[in-house]
């Protein structure tokens, strides 16, 4: 049996070595074909691929806290992006400021406190109730129902979703203690299916899945990619509390919620009138451009678990 | 120190990133004017300014906000402001005395030609003290500045804001025209930041 040191070093060792393949070959491309804009993504991707690595990796190394507090800020950022792209008004000031300052630290800080029956119901109730009754006190009823809506929407996505991920520390399972290794586990499958899902896309895309929700989707990069990362998943099942059937079978749900997840919020990007949510994370757009598959993966994943797994 | 850190804080409260649209951020004698919805404003702008302009650049500040307690220490240590009085009575000489220097020295000036905050999109008529700073500066170059969003991060009367991804839109330098009325003058000056909006 490895430790769970000599995981984390396995797995940080096997995604350098797959980013160092990857930039040699965005390195290859860029001098075969320099004036191309796909490449010149493929590299930025990849440079950005590394930086969010090396952040991940450091946060783990810290521990526990300090993956809250990544969590905490990625949730930050991405519902800084959603209140961007959403038309607000003078009057959701008070509400908007609440969800930033209060319920966003809160909902974190219940995981951190290890407080999962508050944790699982704080927004989706109380906060949920809370905000209507803040935006009436702006006194302003045009486009109430609306207003009201969009911020409980990018709220649930952007903060109780997200939170899903570093909530895994919360698992209790039996003969299992390396919840990080979960983190990085739901965080590896998620982002390697979007990944290859782009590459099989780009490279054998025929067939467009929902051409006008989102054009880069098709048949041939979902089934690829979709099987190539739940093959991925399966392999990695020495790092989970799972059989290698189990993790497979959780890795296809994963694949899934997060295909499922993008397209859903790429139809809630397109209605707001943009084409990517930000431009933080360099070729890759914004935080929620990175986060919007994990935001439905995390939850499904973590609930999945909690019932088979816990006792 | 303090206005680096200041410059982190309000990167993440309101992003400010800069949009060198017109013109590239170049030393040179310049007055950046940009619309005026928040008090962010000013610090956004700053923000957006390379470190090297920064140092030779000063924001115009009201005397009235910003000179009194916590707020002057961050005007005058945070990002370097230069104080105008906006109150008639407590005004002694010309009020643009302190600007014509600063421009005399070589500074660069950032200003909000509306004069006051307004919680729209786009910006109001213009005052017409960059007229009197164009004419007597012939030189200087007048950037049109676009600050979007910041009125709804933090509007009039509010005391937090509410972090908002905003971008500082630069344009390209305001053409001089010879003999232009005064009038003409702050409508085309004020077209400037509406282009970029």
């Amino acid at each position: 049996m490895l430790s769970m040191q000599e995981k984390f070093y396995w797995l940080f060792g096997g995604i350098g070595v797959l980013l160092a393949i990857a930039s040699i070959v965005g390195g290859l491309l860029r001098r075969r074909l320099p004036d191309s804009a796909t490449v010149a993504n493929l590299v930025a991707r990849v440079r950005a691929w590394w930086v969010m690595v090396a952040v991940l990796a450091a946060c783990f190394l810290l521990g526990r806290t300090a993956t809250i507090v990544l969590f905490a800020i990625a949730s930050l950022f991405a519902l800084r992006e959603f209140v961007t792209l959403t038309p607000t008004r003078q009057g959701d000031h008070l509400p908007l400021v609440v969800c930033f300052y209060v319920l966003l630290p809160v909902q974190y800080l219940l995981i951190g406190d290890d407080w999962y029956n508050l944790f699982a119901i704080f927004l989706p109730v109380y906060g949920f109730l809370l905000l209507p009754v803040l935006t009436t006190l702006g006194s302003d009823t045009g486009q109430f129902l609306e207003r009201v809506t969009k911020l409980q929407w990018g709220l649930m996505i952007t903060v109780y979703c997200v939170s899903y991920v570093p909530a895994l520390l919360l698992l209790k399972i039996p003969h299992y203690g390396d919840n990080l290794l979960l983190v990085i586990y739901l965080l590896l499958v998620v982002q390697i299916s979007d990944v290859l899902q782009y590459v099989f896309g780009k490279l054998l895309g025929k067939h467009k899945i929902a051409p006008i929700v989102s054009p880069s989707k098709t048949v041939e990069g979902f089934v690829g990619g979709g099987a190539s990362a739940t093959a991925i998943g399966a392999s990695l099942w020495w790092i989970t509390p799972f059989t290698p059937v189990q993790a497979a079978g959780l890795a296809a749900v994963i694949v899934l919620a997060g295909f499922l997840g993008g397209l859903a919020l790429s139809a809630v990007k397109r209605s707001l009138g943009a084409k990517d949510w930000g431009s933080l994370i360099e070729g890759h757009g914004g935080m929620l451009d990175r986060l919007d598959s994990v935001s439905f993966a995390a939850p499904v994943f973590f609930h999945l678990t909690r019932y088979f797994f816990e006792p | 120190m303090l206005s680096y850190l200041f410059a982190m804080v309000v990167r993440v409260l309101v992003g400010a990133r800069p949009q060198w649209i017109g013109c590239k951020p170049t030393p040179g004698l310049r007055i950046y004017y940009a619309n005026h919805s928040s008090h962010l404003d000013t610090l956004a702008l700053w923000c957006a300014l390379p470190r090297s302009l920064r140092a030779t650049t000063r924001p115009v500040a009201a005397s009235d906000y910003w000179n009194r307690g916590v707020r002057a220490y961050i005007a005058t240590h945070g990002f370097n402001a230069l104080f105008i009085e906006r109150d008639r009575g407590k005004r002694e000489g010309d009020p643009l005395e302190p600007l014509l220097q600063a421009l005399a020295s070589g500074q660069s000036l950032v200003i909000f030609p509306e004069g006051t905050r307004r919680a729209q999109a786009l910006p109001s008529a213009f005052k017409s003290g960059i007229f009197h700073l164009a004419a007597k500066f012939p030189d200087a170059e007048l950037i049109p500045v676009y600050l979007d969003n910041l009125y709804r991060s933090m509007p009039k009367g509010t005391l937090l804001p509410v972090p908002l991804t905003c971008s500082v839109r630069f344009g390209a330098p305001l053409a001089r025209v010879a003999g232009e009325s005064k009038d003409a003058f702050l409508e085309r000056a004020r077209q400037g930041v509406v282009d970029l909006a």
